[in-house]
């Protein structure tokens, strides 16, 4: 593989509660390569929102990063001093959220808050941040942005506001953007718009994209490699269209399962067993889907478990054109896989 | 413009509403108001009887009620009969002693609350946390005449930092030539600098203490809504797009912040102006609270009602004050 | 359901252990409603009786709290007082809260014409401000104890009735009222046994809330001579009453139940933050 843009390495988390200590993130590692689109799959609680959170530095005082780096363009962020790594989110690494409408300032019009963040990593005379803050509400496809600037959030929906917190995110090119559920809050017919405009984007300037969701459908239809995501463990990393195929890690097989659009026949659907396990136990076993799966082995509890090369992996593919070749192996982190 | 006249005229009804409880309320004020006369022995039954007439006490209640509109529109408010002045000029006279010192002790409340409330929320767990949270639930507890009556024992009688409690200005000083009847504002408007510093000393101990009761209600807003702000998503997104710690904490956190702290402030001052009539009463600060007081006492109730009035119109007035501040704040709500 | 009640009674364990305030505010709470009942036959003197041989005295042995203009024993009487006090701030308390929250609920609940006519009225009663109004009923009223609760209950009664009317309006269309509807109960069925039942904790945290509150208007109209009157032991009238001596020095006549008041105050509110957490774990801070 060549160097990668974003490399995530064993990032551990806990979260201090009234409750104890929970072991949200465990070990997690993966790659998000140069204008790559990647899928970061999970259910809710499977931690996906927490490593976004976690590479954007902008974790809830409860968390704390136990160990772990997070690697970008060769550099540690963690390691950045605290102005340096404000410097560098928003214009070499951006996100956009979940609720578009109470992700931005509600007293605060729309424009403005583009503009303080191409003010702040860019400085430029007043007419020239209103320009490229147009410039930015156009390239969203928000039609009439000169009078859009003054819009407040409750004045536009919940597409618009996205495509508001798009423009945002993108106004000062990064590298990266972290898309957490960025349609989970929209009607279907949005959804697709707003997915659609986003590939579109960052296909044409060559952003990276990990995009966050629990909609494994969705994922597939727009990402180039999917990390599948459990209790806070990485447990599968592949192609999109191998993992389809082939998925080797029995969660990943009931999560494809439970989706109606790729399964072959209704008889096919399936739920999946058991809930996630409570994160706050000190008797985790090794594998956190141990209690849930139908294939656990007595080995399954013993010694630790790491991601590794899936046995017989495939051949590497060629990604879609112009993201150029990336080798991309396939990883499991199971004892047992199918 | 026009959407703060409609908010006026919706304020109408209530007003009524005062006017109408404050009548009733004085109408059964026990004892005849006509026999504060009879304590003058010179009086004879009959004069008493043409008091009354006067007054227009031996109409019916609602002929009464009437005739004390038409008053009231003419801005008539009655008479005093302990002072024989008119209310309305008793309150020319007195209001801008309240108004100098619950707005002095607004202020000083304000600019300690704000900023303590806010540093509380930003750095939490702090000493400064800690000290606000004090300040919440002490400052609710001090009843404003205790606290008023342990400072004048304290930087009176002990240290002799204060000036005697007697009113807003030394006996041997001249006020200063009215203008806003606010006595420091005047006394900096003839440019007389001792006889502001002197009319600053007197106040500050009442307006401590009325601040002190009012920190409480707006130290704990302040907290409070700054770190359900702090906590909010648009935060996270600000934090996300880099924007510098100054920029978030002002322009973005702050500013919503202060909605519902300007609702509390709103309400505070109209708590202080029930407050007022204590610590008027401690500091014998001679405002319309104390004049209030005097009136109950001698069942005199046309100031009473005067009273009643003017403080209900300055709640309504603040609270409209709130309202406007509100949407000038905040986009999504209209008047 | 016993599990229920377990996870609720550690619930409460956790509350008061994890804010040692939470017990000390019982703790303080319990002795004040001892001293309450207990005081009349506990105080080392008669808090009525003047003797002008020991008048205007400091703290001392005899004296814990010293005496007053009168030579009457300040400690006995800021001990006797609490029961006059808790009376009235719990009278006014209850009265406004069961009053209150019943119109509210019945408003709250059938609308129409008398929802609009109370809110109307609750509107004017909110625009003046509580103390001054608490003031003139007194002075209409005349000047007796049983008027200080009332005009204290009075004046609380916006409270209630909006707390309860919102609260009312916001369950009288969930599930379990439609499905009560659907089983047959009546509306005075609906009220009582399914409604102001849920209602409970809003409206005792408002309660405890307002406790504190009370005391003080209570004893601020006795400090200004309306309600209790002399020689009766009240910690308004006594800080009126040393409100005089305290230029001249004789800080204790006025201190001493000036700080009880404070106390009992303090301790009511600490209460109510207490009671908070334990009923509606929502709004910790």
């Amino acid at each position: 593989m060549n160097e990668p843009l974003l490399s995530v390495r064993n990032l551990t988390v806990d979260f201090a509660t009234r409750r104890g200590t929970v072991h949200v993130l465990d070990d997690v590692s993966f790659d998000v390569g140069a204008g790559e689109i990647v899928g970061i799959i999970g259910e809710s609680g499977s931690g996906k929102s927490v490593t976004a959170y976690s590479i954007m530095g902008i974790l809830d005082h409860a968390a704390r990063i136990c160990s772990g780096e997070i690697m970008f363009e060769g550099r540690d962020v963690l390691k950045m001093h605290r102005r340096e790594r404000d410097g560098w989110r928003g214009r070499e690494a951006s996100i956009i959220f979940q609720n578009p409408r109470t992700a931005l300032n509600p007293i605060r019009a729309v424009g403005d808050q583009i503009a303080d963040v191409i003010a702040r990593h860019t400085p430029a005379p007043a007419a020239e941040i209103r320009e490229r803050t147009i410039a930015s509400l156009r390239q969203v496809r928000i039609p009439d942005p000169e009078r859009r600037l003054r819009a407040y959030p409750f004045e536009l929906s919940g597409g618009l506001c996205q495509r508001i917190g798009i423009a945002m995110a993108l106004a000062c090119k990064p590298k990266l953007l972290i898309a957490d559920e960025p349609t989970t809050g929209l009607d279907v017919t949005t959804q697709a718009v707003i997915m659609d405009l986003i590939q579109g984007l960052v296909r044409e300037k060559g952003i990276s994209v990990a995009l966050i969701t629990h909609d494994i459908a969705l994922a597939s239809e727009y990402c180039d490699r999917l990390i599948i995501m459990h209790a806070g463990h990485v447990v599968e990393v592949a192609p999109t269209a191998e993992i389809i195929a082939n998925p080797r890690h029995p969660y990943t097989e009931k999560l494809l399962r439970s989706v109606p659009s790729l399964v072959d026949s209704i008889d096919e659907l399936q739920a999946i067993d058991g809930s996630l396990p409570d994160l706050r136990r000190r008797d985790l076993p090794p594998c956190r889907f141990a209690e849930r799966c139908s294939r656990r082995l007595a080995e399954c509890d013993a010694g630790r478990l790491t991601l590794e090369l899936a046995l017989a992996a495939p051949q590497p593919c060629t990604l879609r054109k112009g993201t150029g070749p990336l080798s991309t192996p396939h990883l499991i982190a199971c004892k047992n896989p199918l | 413009m026009s959407r703060i006249g409609i908010r006026l005229l919706s304020t109408i009804p209530t007003l009524f509403g005062v006017i109408l409880v404050t009548f009733l309320l004085t109408r059964v004020l026990p004892g005849d108001p006509a026999v504060f006369f009879a304590s003058n022995p010179s009086m004879t039954q009959a004069d008493i009887e043409a008091v009354r007439t006067s007054l227009g006490l031996d109409r019916p209640l609602i002929v009464q009620f009437w005739l004390y509109l038409k008053a009231l529109l003419h801005g008539d408010l009655g008479n005093s009969l302990s002072t024989g002045q008119k209310v309305t000029t008793e309150f020319a006279n007195r209001l801008p002693a309240s108004a100098e010192l619950t707005i002095f002790a607004f202020v000083i409340a304000t600019a300690v609350a704000l900023p303590l409330g806010v540093i509380a929320a930003l750095r939490r767990g702090s000493f400064i946390d800690h000290l606000s949270r004090l300040i919440a639930t002490l400052g609710v507890s001090m009843p404003t005449f205790v606290t008023g009556l342990l400072l004048i024992f304290f930087f009176y009688f002990l240290i002799g930092w204060a000036p005697e409690p007697i009113g807003r200005l030394d006996p041997f000083m001249f006020e200063p030539e009215r203008v806003t009847g606010l006595y420091t504002v005047d006394a900096l408007l003839a440019g007389d600098l001792e006889l502001f510093w002197a009319a600053l000393k007197q106040m500050v101990l009442p307006a401590v203490t009325m601040a002190l009761f009012a920190l409480a209600p707006l130290t704990r807003m302040a907290r409070a809504s700054m770190l359900e702000t702090l906590g909010s998503e648009f935060i996270r997104t600000a934090r996300a797009a880099g924007l510098s710690r100054r920029k978030i904490i002002v322009t973005y956190a702050f500013r919503n912040a202060m909605l519902p702290v300007v609702t509390t402030m709103g309400m505070t001052f109209s708590y202080m102006l029930g407050a007022n009539v204590l610590v008027e009463r401690v500091f014998s600060w001679p405002g319309v609270g104390a004049f209030a007081i005097d009136s109950i006492i001698n069942l005199d109730y046309a100031p009473l009602q005067g009273f009643m009035l003017v403080m209900a119109g300055i709640f309504i007035l603040v609270n409209l004050t709130t309202d406007i501040l509100i949407t000038l704040i905040d986009p999504r709500s209209s008047l | 359901m016993s599990s229920a009640i377990k996870e609720r009674f550690e619930s409460i364990r956790y509350t008061v252990a994890s804010n040692p305030l939470n017990l000390l505010a019982f703790g303080l709470f319990t002795l004040i409603v001892l001293v309450a009942v207990f005081a009349p036959s506990l105080v080392p003197h008669d808090p009525l009786k003047t003797n002008s041989q020991f008048a205007l005295q400091g703290p001392s042995a005899t004296f814990w709290f010293g005496t007053d203009q009168l030579g009457r024993d300040i400690f006995s009487r800021v001990m006797v007082a609490t029961r006059l006090d808790l009376l009235i701030a719990f009278g006014a308390v209850i009265l406004s809260c069961v009053v209150g929250s019943l119109i509210g609920a019945m408003i709250g609940y059938w609308g129409g014409f008398w929802d609009g006519a109370v809110s109307r009225m609750v509107d004017v009663l909110m625009a003046f401000p509580l103390f001054v109004l608490a003031m003139a009923m007194v002075a209409a009223l005349g000047n007796t104890v049983a008027n200080v609760v009332y005009a204290t209950a009075v004046v609380n009664l916006p409270f209630y009735i909006r707390l309860a009317r919102s609260e009312m309006r916001v369950r009288r269309g969930l599930g379990y009222v439609e499905a009560a509807r659907v089983g047959g109960s009546g509306d005075w069925r609906i009220l009582t046994r399914f409604l102001l039942p849920n209602m409970a904790a809003p409206l005792v945290i408002q309660a405890s809330v307002n406790l504190g509150w009370a005391v003080l208007n209570a004893a601020g109209l006795s400090f200004l001579g309306l309600g209790v009157r002399p020689p009766t032991p009240e910690w308004g009238i006594m800080v009126a009453d040393g409100a005089r001596y305290i230029a001249s020095g004789q800080w204790w006549i006025a201190a001493f139940p000036g700080l009880a008041l404070m106390l009992t105050v303090f301790v009511f509110n600490l209460m109510g933050d207490a009671l908070r957490d334990i009923l509606d774990p929502r709004m910790r801070t």
